[in-house]
């Protein structure tokens, strides 16, 4: 919340800044940021809505339960494929994260859930395959979720128990 | 393309959840719960970022980006992306945009790839937020071990990628600016002229 404040107060400032300086470079710059705004607009429309729709029928409830009491590698295959296919606010997910952890799902497939949930975006792909192509698109998911599991071992040596 | 045949992916998801909620009428009101919030989480956060993008865009020349963040810009590179981007807020598809704009004022393509890298986990707002609910040895054995992950990949990114990829995602991102530009408006088409000295 206070980030969203200061990142409106931030653009505030510097709009008020460059209008100040430059009445017609300002009215340029808004009409640039329009334009990308309104290009994009469609998958991000497209992207949320899917997002609206999966985190209904994958409820916290539902992960809760189907990741609850598993460990071991099926366990983490679980909780990734979760991860990267959902898209779930951080204010959602930490306390999800630690529902799982106290519900007995163990640090490595808790940490490769946050960590497939915050790098891998399989619901955001469209939207990032239209600024960086398929290719690039495909590569960055593949080996963010590859790498998640590097990641969680890590976490999973050093804060599991 | 005409307004309906851009918009044809939001409008089968919109279908889609009709059908969701239509199949599954107890959980409508959370369907419709979390489509607002997830609208309202973009409206709160792109706009300014939209901003500062465009008005970055309009006031930083191109050489500052290419000097300190282009292919010769070294650490002081890696550094300011992976500080921008743990200072970031916001989902990581707020991170497209500005990996694009950087990438189209002559950022370097690792250094782009940092920043997505960073923006996804490396996030000092979401640190702390980690921090509270899950501990302190969670989230920075996390953040720590994410700091070299995101370096390698982005490495492996552009092995894997090549020069002349690398240069056609470059290219892409003109084409995606000039696409935006290309509407028949004249107040648009007097500014697309405005920056045409941006390039080389």
């Amino acid at each position: 919340m206070h980030f969203t404040v200061a990142l409106w107060l931030a653009a505030g400032v510097a709009l008020a800044w460059s209008r100040a300086r430059d009445p017609g470079k300002t009215r340029l710059a808004l009409a640039k940021c329009w334009r990308s705004f309104e290009g994009i607009l469609p998958q991000f429309a497209g992207v949320l809505l899917l997002i609206g729709t999966a985190l209904t029928v994958l409820s916290p409830s539902t992960i809760s339960a189907l990741v609850g009491r598993r460990t071991g590698i099926p366990g983490m295959l679980l909780t990734s494929a979760v991860g990267a296919i959902t898209l779930i606010p951080g204010f959602i997910a930490f306390p999800l994260a630690k529902t799982l952890l106290d519900m007995g799902a163990g640090v490595q497939q808790v940490a490769v859930f946050i960590s497939t949930l915050m790098m891998v975006g399989v619901a955001t792909a469209p939207m990032e395959a239209r600024y960086f192509g398929k290719k690039a698109t495909l590569l960055r998911n593949t080996l963010a979720y590859i790498l998640s599991f590097v990641t969680a071992s890590i976490v999973g040596m050093v804060a599991g128990r | 393309m005409s307004p309906l045949a851009r918009y044809r992916f939001p409008i089968a998801m919109a279908a889609l959840a009709a059908a969701v909620a239509l199949v599954m009428p107890a959980k409508a009101p959370l369907l419709v719960r979390n489509t607002v919030a997830n609208f309202a989480e973009m409206l709160s956060v792109l706009p300014p970022i939209f901003v500062l993008l465009g008005l970055m865009d309009v006031w930083v020349p191109r050489e500052a980006f290419v000097k300190y963040m282009g292919d010769g810009s070294g650490v002081v590179g890696a550094l300011l992306a992976i500080i921008i981007g743990s200072l970031a807020g916001g989902p990581l598809y707020a991170a497209f945009p500005v990996a694009s704009m950087m990438l189209r004022k002559g950022a370097s393509f690792y250094n782009a790839m940092v920043l997505l890298g960073a923006w996804s986990t490396l996030k000092i707002p979401m640190f702390l937020f980690e921090t509270a609910s899950l501990g302190a040895r969670f989230s920075i054995s996390r953040w720590a071990a994410n700091l070299p992950v995101i370096l390698g990949m982005s490495w492996l990114m552009i092995r894997l990628l090549g020069p002349a990829e690398r240069t056609a995602i470059v290219e892409r991102q003109h084409g995606l600016d000039t696409q935006f530009a290309a509407h028949p408006e004249g107040r648009t088409r007097r500014s697309h002229a405005g920056y045409v000295g941006r390039r080389q």
